[in-house]
């Protein structure tokens, strides 16, 4: 399994991410915001968290026009499997791979906190791990994560299963408490929770691991 | 635009004595150029030369077989074997953060990381201690709100994790808050970089982003007494850039692994004339800039104000000149200047040259030898009065007042206001204790602590700088590490009072017997004087960061216990009231003296619990509040009642010194209690993890509504 992690100047869980596709047995190549192509044969890519361009404007909004998140957004249109976590989440949403946008928290400050996310559908590659109902420890880290699409698109998020996790306590404001949506292939994933922050015993818990080795078995079989 | 004439008004407005002046004559033997002056008062400030305090910064410890590189650089360096070494530092940016909350403390944590990759180590973690005025003080909110979201803004984007802290009020802050910020970075033991410049002719290499107005003179301003013009001061505050210095971080390390560096030097406080008269000096070289070259963000710069900006994000490199293809193409990769600027040369002189014209032309070593170094009269502080009588008071309530202060509640809403789990290493976070930090890659583990009780330091500057490392020691030793060595960052008033420079030597004293005894060496450090508003003076806060290492995560002592768990009490209870928490809290008194400390039971404690990790399910140290708070605390945490048998009030908020809680099943407290016997040191049990209350003796409260008033207080208070 091949899995891309893109680095753009800014990222700063990038590396985090490339841990947890690998402890998960992916075979992962660091790619670079300038890099106008993706490698050869990658199943997946990961968009990690930061602050991709500093996001002294809107969160993500220059990353989606980098030279490598075309390559992203073809990777997506060909059927291939995106993995966008905090940033990596608001610029999936900048770039129209997912619906809706991520505002600023409510409550306007920054919040790190671990928090329940509550497994909305295990119907994907990404969420097959857990079972529907199943509620996970994770952490959050950002400043904008407060998720919001318009009333005609939340009822087609509900209507194709499409929303992945939903905080038990909305630590943000989030419509519908939304905290990750899938593509309506459901081959993308973007979430504000850091599931590479609770993949191993020596840090944050275990509860993100999952998200990884569903990944490693599931995308064989796609 | 020509230069203004150099007249006594224009001398005393840069921080410049009269006789400090003269000495600038004797040197050059001429009047200095606008230029010069601005340099010369750049590097006689307090804030860079340390004239008031390095004669008693010299008798610190500061050496050990642990201890790679000690003060004098960027950052101290210590090994972690495995060819592994941390870098760390702590350094103050209290003045700055008094005018301009959000981006002078954002700029605090991007000089502390720059002070850190400079050296070569990637930053891993962050702490900040805060010192604010009282809570009721008009301007502490705003105070408080700026610059927690300045640390978070800065750390958080900058991409580190920021695991431990401090944070305190006291009227004495209220015109002068202190925002001391930490830095920790890991890096190959053999691949240290350093200041020193070597090779006369070699190209001097600007680096990062570009120079503005921002921060001009800002070290000569933080070497002042604030008073009622502060609001002018305003524009002497530099404006941070969090992406930047994430990319001159990346860039820089990548520079590094070309072999292009052959000395390194972060461009800080008074920008690019310490950070080029530090590599010449190290190097006894001199050093020639040609200022048109400078990359600029403003038109029409002077020298004076290029030579004086603060403007962060900035380096300045000596490059090996074979390597300079490889190294503009690194910097062009991460979109950051790369300018060559100057060289070294053989003579002694510090050579600005802009457009031809000579802006300034001094003999380079002379700005830090000839530097003023004062012997400041100094009084000792006067014996504490002994403590007058304290009431007994309902232990419960004594709990409750501590825990409902934002002193003493839970601190969640400003340290969730930070990043404290990026790099996915964080073993334990903010909250309790010291954070502890996996060394990535590796089964070693690093726990970071920032301490000091400044009520201790100005009621008994000795053994207030005593117990600032003291504390420091404990909060390691409480979760099984080793401590290593330290950071000091040293914040008082003025200096040229007697009684405050009685205050700094006394303090020095007593940290330094500290971290003799105790083996905590201070590799790095940073004074900070002049904290005083209209003449009044802030407590002595002489801050330490200290870091200690666990060789796996077994040997992690926990912070979670289980109901029916033993409370075991180590070290000696005299039940010392005298200038603690309950007094200051309950009584709204500060008298009595300081606990006093026994350095030889620190020691002996601090191996004790080291030597007994293995039997020892959870454990915190006892500082502010005593053993009451201690308890609760550790209950709190793990959401089990406790229930101690003593209720008397200088048993439970005693502030004693050398002691920990432990938690642990009867068997293993047996077994502790056999060890501690061999091993000469006191312990008895006090009571027992359990049930759902909080009870001291006869007095009783549900631990779900302490827990929420602890948990709650702080934002109730100033959120």
């Amino acid at each position: 399994m091949k899995a891309a992690v893109v680095t753009f100047p800014g990222s700063n869980a990038d590396r985090d991410l490339a841990v947890s596709f690998r402890d998960a047995g992916f075979d992962v190549t660091m790619v670079w915001h300038k890099d106008a192509a993706l490698p050869e044969g990658v199943d997946i890519v990961g968009i990690p968290g930061g602050f991709s361009f500093g996001d002294y404007l809107r969160c993500g909004a220059i990353a989606a026009q980098s030279p490598i998140t075309r390559a992203v957004k073809e990777h997506a249109d060909r059927g291939g499997y995106v993995l966008g976590v905090c940033n990596g989440f608001q610029v999936l949403t900048e770039t129209g791979l997912l619906p809706g946008a991520l505002l600023r928290n409510s409550g306007l400050k920054f919040i790190c906190r671990t928090v329940g996310l509550k497994v909305e559908t295990s119907a994907s590659v990404f969420t097959e791990g857990y079972n529907a109902g199943d509620v996970i420890d994770i952490p959050i880290a950002h400043h904008d994560g407060n998720y919001f699409a318009d009333a005609e698109t939340l009822e087609q998020l509900k209507a194709e299963d499409r929303i992945a996790f939903t905080y038990t306590d909305n630590p943000n404001g989030s419509l519908g408490d939304i905290a990750g949506i899938l593509s309506a292939n459901r081959r993308v994933l973007g979430m504000m929770p850091h599931p590479e922050r609770a993949a191993d015993t020596g840090h944050g818990g275990t509860d993100g691991a999952a998200l990884f080795r569903a990944l490693a078995g599931g995308l064989t079989l796609a | 635009m020509q230069d203004p004439e150099i007249t006594p008004e224009l001398i005393a407005s840069h921080g410049l004595k009269p006789d400090e002046y003269e000495r600038i004559l004797d040197i050059i033997g001429r009047e200095p150029t606008f230029t010069e002056l601005g340099i010369f008062s750049a590097m006689w400030n307090e804030h860079c030369s340390y004239k008031s305090s390095k004669k008693w910064l010299r008798t610190l410890p500061t050496t050990g077989p642990q201890v790679i590189c000690g003060p004098g650089e960027n950052a101290g360096v210590v090994d972690i074997g495995d060819n592994q070494a941390v870098v760390f530092k702590m350094e103050s940016h209290n003045h700055p953060s008094y005018i301009e909350p959000y981006q002078g403390a954002a700029t605090g944590v991007g000089g502390i990381l720059r002070d850190v990759f400079t050296m070569g180590a990637r930053p891993i973690a962050a702490m900040n201690s805060l010192s604010f005025g009282e809570v009721d003080h008009p301007k502490t909110k705003q105070l408080v709100h700026g610059v927690v979201e300045g640390v978070g803004g800065y750390g958080n984007s900058f991409g580190v994790p920021t695991v431990g802290g401090e944070v305190r009020f006291h009227p004495a802050y209220n015109g002068n808050c202190l925002v001391n910020a930490f830095a920790a970075g890991l890096a190959d033991a053999d691949k240290i970089f350093y200041s020193a410049a070597s090779g006369v002719g070699m190209p001097v290499v600007y680096l990062g982003a570009k120079t503005g107005r921002d921060g001009v003179g800002g070290a000569t301003m933080a070497s002042a007494e604030f008073d009622d013009t502060i609001e002018e001061k305003r524009p002497t505050v530099q404006v941070g850039d969090p992406f930047t210095e994430k990319r001159l971080m990346e860039a820089t390390l990548e520079l590094m692994k070309t072999g292009a560096v052959i000395s390194i030097q972060d461009m800080g406080a008074a920008g690019l004339t310490c950070s080029a008269v530090e590599m010449g000096d190290k190097g006894e070289l001199g050093v020639r800039l040609d200022l048109e070259k400078v990359p600029c963000r403003e038109e029409a710069m002077t020298a004076y104000e290029m030579m004086l900006s603060e403007s962060q994000e900035r380096m300045l490199m000596v490059l090996r000149p074979e390597k300079e293809a490889e190294a503009r193409a690194v910097f062009d990769k991460w979109d950051l200047d790369f300018a060559i600027v100057g060289e070294t040369i053989a003579e002694d002189r510090f050579l600005i040259m802009m457009n031809n014209e000579t802006k300034a032309d001094l003999p380079l070593s002379k700005l830090s030898s000839e530097a003023p170094e004062y012997d400041r009269p100094w009084v000792e502080t006067p014996a504490a009065e002994p403590l007058a009588d304290v009431p007994q008071i309902d232990p419960i309530d004594g709990l409750r007042a501590l825990i409902s202060s934002p002193n003493y509640a839970a601190k969640q809403w400003v340290y969730e206001q930070y990043d404290s789990t990026v790099m996915a290493d964080s073993a334990r976070g903010p909250g309790f204790g010291p954070g502890i930090l996996r060394v990535h890659g590796t089964e070693k583990l690093l726990a970071f602590t920032s301490d000091v009780t400044p009520r201790y330091v100005k009621a008994n500057p000795v053994e207030g700088g005593k117990q600032a490392v003291a504390e420091a020691y404990r909060n390691l030793t409480a979760v099984g590490a080793t401590p290593l060595a330290s950071t000091d960052n040293l914040n008082f008033g003025n200096p040229e009072k007697p009684e405050i420079m009685g205050q700094f030597v006394g303090a020095i004293q007593g940290i330094g017997a500290a971290v003799g005894a105790l083996d905590m060496p201070i590799v790095s450090g940073n004074v900070s004087l002049y904290n005083e508003t209209d003449g009044q003076g802030i407590l002595p806060t002489p801050t330490i960061g200290a870091v200690g290492l666990i060789a796996t995560g077994d040997d992690v002592i926990g912070s979670q216990v289980r109901d029916g768990h033993v409370a075991l009490l180590v070290g000696e209870t005299d039940g010392h009231l005298g200038q603690s928490a309950l007094l200051a809290e309950v009584f709204n008194r500060e008298d009595g003296d300081a606990p006093a400390v026994d350095l030889e039971a620190e020691k002996r404690n601090g191996d004790f619990i080291r030597n007994n990790r293995a039997l020892i399910t959870a454990c915190t140290d006892l500082s502010d509040g005593g053993l009451a708070l201690a308890a609760f605390e550790l209950a709190e945490g793990s959401g089990v009642g406790v229930h101690l048998d003593d209720g008397n009030t200088p048993f439970l908020f005693g502030e004693d010194q050398a002691r920990y809680l432990i938690a642990c099943n009867f068997d293993q407290a047996e077994a502790l209690m056999i060890a501690a016997g061999q091993a000469g040191v006191p312990i008895t049990t006090v009571g027992r993890f359990t049930g759902d209350t909080v009870r001291f003796d006869g007095s009783e409260a549900p631990l779900e509504e302490l827990s929420a008033l602890y948990r709650g207080s702080f934002e109730a208070t100033l959120g």
